[in-house]
């Protein structure tokens, strides 16, 4: 027994790395929760229609007579799903409402982080900078309507965006007497994409007059946030956004930046305008000809990200302002969840009853993988409600609970190989490994297909399609995980315990029962007539396989011609 | 059924086998006119019944309510419109929100002054419009997108695996049994396609296809030793490998089905979760579908395809005619065969 005793070493052994990841699981989320990290918690965070969210109502901000069109609004939803979407894996429910309003049911209660995120449009510019000056801190005269008579066309028509013939004296008046703190500084950042833009910076302490638009947000091809480095490479832990124009944007960005570069004072910079705000008004060291600019700010982390995502996703059609921010319960009354798990809890029964009757003391190893399969798919799925905002819906309840299917395969088909190298008339631990070899290769190749809907519909889909594909390629992996971690070992020291090798009968594996059942009815072989073979060719596959088990039943018959089914069950 | 395991070595030695392979007219007969049965059903009823996910309905918003049970909204509008299947949940503090399939310009009136009465306010309180899917045409479009590239990508990953294309077309066709008749079933019971029995559809895909690859790995096992000496053919090799896979697939079958069966016909049933309904009818149905498929349709097709191969067919004529010459030559088999195939 010199092969089982390294069996029984090499088992033990890799029932240790299943503690470990089972360990460094659970020990992630202790270490969450003692450090109360944000969201960090034993718990599974459910669904909108397990546990419901907030609703939000957006109603586009329109102009008098400015009209929302179908397309316009089902553009807005897609993109507004996107986003979320970029946030983690919520599973957020977006319609539109009355052809009108586009409502957003989110899981939970939403951050001003997210709220943002759902309403800004993204509506990028880049305006050359003409005039920039402080703006007053305090509201100066307010003198809100323009001097009468002041001509707000350009006397001389100008050449380019940078050209200081597009402030009129009308524009000049207007931006003396503009303060950023102002009703009309709201209004600002609607100028058409081809007139001069009255602009302040985020935090309203500057104001600028900038030149038409020259670049603007469709032409950015890519959109990432990272943090800010130096020419040594060093960081500066400065949080930026890192833009990639295509091909139309790069080559007009680098004719900005080459005009801009030889002009001097306000005039060199150019400014990043989004959704009317200036976010940052750089100035021009050197002509940028590669379109990858970079927008430094204000930005933490988070807002960096976001404006990222916003930007790579695109800038909505019309602008959209909350309207209604209301908790909404869950659209699947508490009363049916509580039905479905007593249902789905007896289907679980029934299948433990069904393995234990199939498979007797095997049984309790499918039973035994199921749970340590749950309790790792619990742990995976606490640590992605933290992580990446995982949130388990009813269409992942019932993905886990066809999973139960999935992963009970994997035994089944496990113990079947084992069941067969029996029957080839095998000792139980070689016929373990043997079987192990074979299933090994089944179990791998039938996996992979799951793996690989799973990655390849989280990449490509969105909303809830996305949640189904985490939750299928999450428990493909755990269920490998188990078989590789725990059915295999298990079987590797049950193997060398006397209960099983000696074939008990409660056991699963009771040879007498499998392939050696022949043993002692050796009258089987007997030819038989040939006009009964219909079936001659498998028959005689059969008697092939038969072979092993039969020789050794034969030379047993040989010795002790008495009962040998009730010999082998004594030995 | 005392002797599952009894049964189970019979399927394995061959001593009882049952005839996948050769009677493949009849399994394809019964599968085209289960599928024809399946695409005819929604022609004369007249399509799938959508959620309102997908087409956009009805939406009351019912204020200032005191007390907001969910039932009473959902008794509402069943006292108007029996069939509708209404979402309910509670808005903030004191609304109620209910969405409907669209209803009529009489209907909505007839639910507004339902909702008025079942919940004792005026019926100004309530406002009645219409929302629009929630799973847009874009949802779909890049759903479907990602299952075409997935269907590509494992028809590829299961031709290299396994060496050969045929198992992957196979593999495909069975596929699309299993999802024409779940959609059939769907239609004749006239349940409502929900978001969750999408996902149940996009479910039983991996299942079914799953399902192949394992009993496709023991024919990829079986016929790799089909050699000059062979005594089988290449369909009996095949018609082994299922039969060998048999106990497998339908512990396995079983196995999946029982949770699913037991949310299905416990849980909608007998407790009345309704909007469980829809998920498990499209699960229970894939698996015992998928497992079918593997067994009476991508193995007899798979054989089909292969035995037409000249290399193939020249091996299977070999073994025949020597088969031939034998039983001729009176030479008794060393064979056993008991009892008759039962299928």
């Amino acid at each position: 027994m010199a092969p089982t005793l390294s069996a029984v070493k090499q088992a033990w052994r890799t029932l240790i790395w299943l503690v470990v990841v089972l360990a460094v699981l659970a020990g992630t989320i202790a270490g969450g929760v003692l450090f109360s990290a944000p969201g960090a918690g034993w718990g599974l965070k459910l669904g909108l229609d397990l546990e419901g969210g907030t609703q939000i109502i957006l109603a586009p901000k329109l102009e008098s007579g400015q009209q929302v069109n179908a397309e316009q609004l089902s553009q807005a939803v897609s993109i507004i799903r996107q986003r979320v979407d970029a946030s983690g894996v919520s599973e957020a429910e977006i319609s539109t409402q009355g052809g009108q309003n586009i409502v957003v049911s989110i899981p939970g209660t939403p951050d001003q982080d997210t709220l943002n995120r759902i309403e800004s449009s993204a509506k990028l510019e880049f305006r050359p900078v003409l005039v920039a000056d402080a703006a007053p801190t305090a509201a100066v005269t307010p003198t809100a309507t323009p001097a009468e008579g002041l001509s707000d066309t350009p006397t001389v028509a100008p050449t380019n965006a940078s050209d200081l013939n597009w402030v009129t004296p009308a524009l000049q008046d207007q931006f003396t007497n503009f303060s950023c703190d102002s009703d009309g500084a709201k209004d600002a950042g609607q100028a058409p994409a081809d007139k001069p833009l009255l602009a302040c910076d985020e935090n309203g302490q500057a104001k600028y007059i900038l030149g038409p638009v020259e670049v603007t947000g469709e032409m950015i091809s890519d959109a990432t946030s990272g943090v800010a480095q130096t020419q040594t490479g060093a960081s500066t832990g400065q949080w930026v956004v890192n833009i990639v124009f295509n091909d139309e944007g790069t080559s007009k960005f680098a004719d900005v930046t080459t005009r801009l570069n030889a002009l001097k004072g306000s005039q060199n910079q150019f400014a990043i305008v989004l959704d009317g705000k200036v976010i940052s008004a750089p100035t021009t060291n050197a002509v940028i000809t590669d379109g990858r600019p970079q927008i430094s700010g204000s930005f933490t982390q988070d807002s960096a990200k976001t404006l990222a995502d916003n930007l790579k996703f695109g800038a909505l059609p019309i602008g959209f302002t909350v309207q209604s921010n209301d908790s909404v319960s869950a659209t699947l009354g508490s009363t049916q969840l509580a039905s479905g798990l007593i249902a789905g809890l007896i289907g679980l029964i029934l299948v433990v009853i069904y393995s234990l009757f199939q498979y007797r003391a095997l049984g309790l190893v499918t039973v035994a993988s199921l749970v340590v399969a749950a309790a790792m798919t619990y742990l995976v799925i606490a640590l992605m409600s933290w992580r990446i905002d995982f949130r388990l819906s009813l269409a992942g309840v019932a993905g886990l609970i066809v999973a139960i299917g999935f992963t009970a395969d994997s035994f089944i088909v496990y113990f079947e190989r084992i069941r067969d190298e029996l029957r080839e008339g095998k000792g139980l631990a070689s016929a373990v490994e043997a079987g192990w070899r074979r299933a090994k290769r089944t179990i791998y190749a039938a996996k992979a297909v799951n793996l690989l809907s799973a990655v390849v519909l989280y990449v490509l889909a969105v909303g809830n399609v996305r949640g189904f594909a985490l939750t299928l390629g999450v428990t493909t992996i755990i269920d490998v995980l188990v078989v590789i971690l725990f059915t295999h070992p298990v079987l590797r020291l049950l193997a060398a315990t006397r209960f099983f090798s000696s074939g008990h009968k409660a056991s699963g594996l009771d040879p007498t029962a499998l392939g050696a059942i022949y043993r002692g009815r050796a009258e089987f072989r007997k030819p038989v007539d040939s006009t009964a073979t219909k079936k001659a060719g498998a028959g005689r596959e059969a008697a092939l396989r038969q072979t092993i088990a039969e020789r050794k039943a034969a030379q047993l018959t040989a010795e002790k011609p008495a009962d040998t089914k009730k010999d082998r069950k004594d030995s | 059924m005392a002797s599952f395991a009894q049964f189970g070595n019979d399927l394995y030695t061959g001593k009882r086998s049952f005839d996948f392979i050769k009677h493949r007219r009849i399994w394809y007969t019964i599968a085209i006119l289960l599928m024809v049965a399946s695409v005819a059903i929604p022609l004369v009823k007249g399509g799938f019944n959508f959620g309102i996910e997908f087409r956009g309905g009805s939406q009351f918003v019912v204020s200032e309510v005191g007390d907001t049970p969910q039932s009473a909204a959902e008794d509402a509008v069943a006292s108007v419109v029996p069939q509708a299947v209404a979402r309910v949940s509670t808005l903030g503090a004191s609304g109620v929100r209910v969405q409907t399939d669209q209803l009529t310009g009489q209907e909505t009136n007839e639910v507004r002054t339902a909702l008025a009465a079942a919940y004792k306010i005026p019926e100004t309180e309530i406002t009645a419009s219409f929302i629009g899917a929630s799973w847009g045409s874009d949802v779909t479009g890049q759903a479907i997108r990602g299952l075409v590239v997935f269907l590509i990508l494992a028809g590829i990953a299961m031709a290299i695996y396994f060496r050969t294309w045929k198992m992957s077309a196979a593999a495909m066709l069975a596929l699309l049994h299993d999802l024409v008749l779940t959609a059939g079933v769907y239609a004749a019971t006239g349940f409502e396609i929900t978001p969750a029995a999408v996902i149940g559809f996009l479910t039983i895909l991996g299942y079914s296809l799953y399902d192949t690859v394992v009993v496709f790995d023991k024919v990829r096992e079986n016929t790799a030793r089909l050699g000059k000496d062979s005594h089988l053919t290449f369909g009996e090799a095949v018609n082994l490998a299922v039969n060998q896979t048999l106990v497998r697939s339908i512990n396995t079958a079983v196995v999946a089905a029982l949770p699913v069966a037991a949310i299905l016909f416990i849980g909608a049933f007998v407790l009345g979760a309704d909007t469980l309904r829809d998920i498990s009818l499209a699960l229970l149905v894939g698996i015992l579908v998928g497992t079918y498929s593997t067994i009476f349709v991508a193995a007899p097709l798979y054989a089909q395809l292969r035995e037409r191969e000249p290399k193939i067919a020249k091996q299977n004529d070999r073994t025949l005619a020597e088969r031939a010459r034998a039983s001729a030559a009176g030479r008794p088999t060393d064979a056993v065969v008991e009892g008759q195939p039962t299928a």
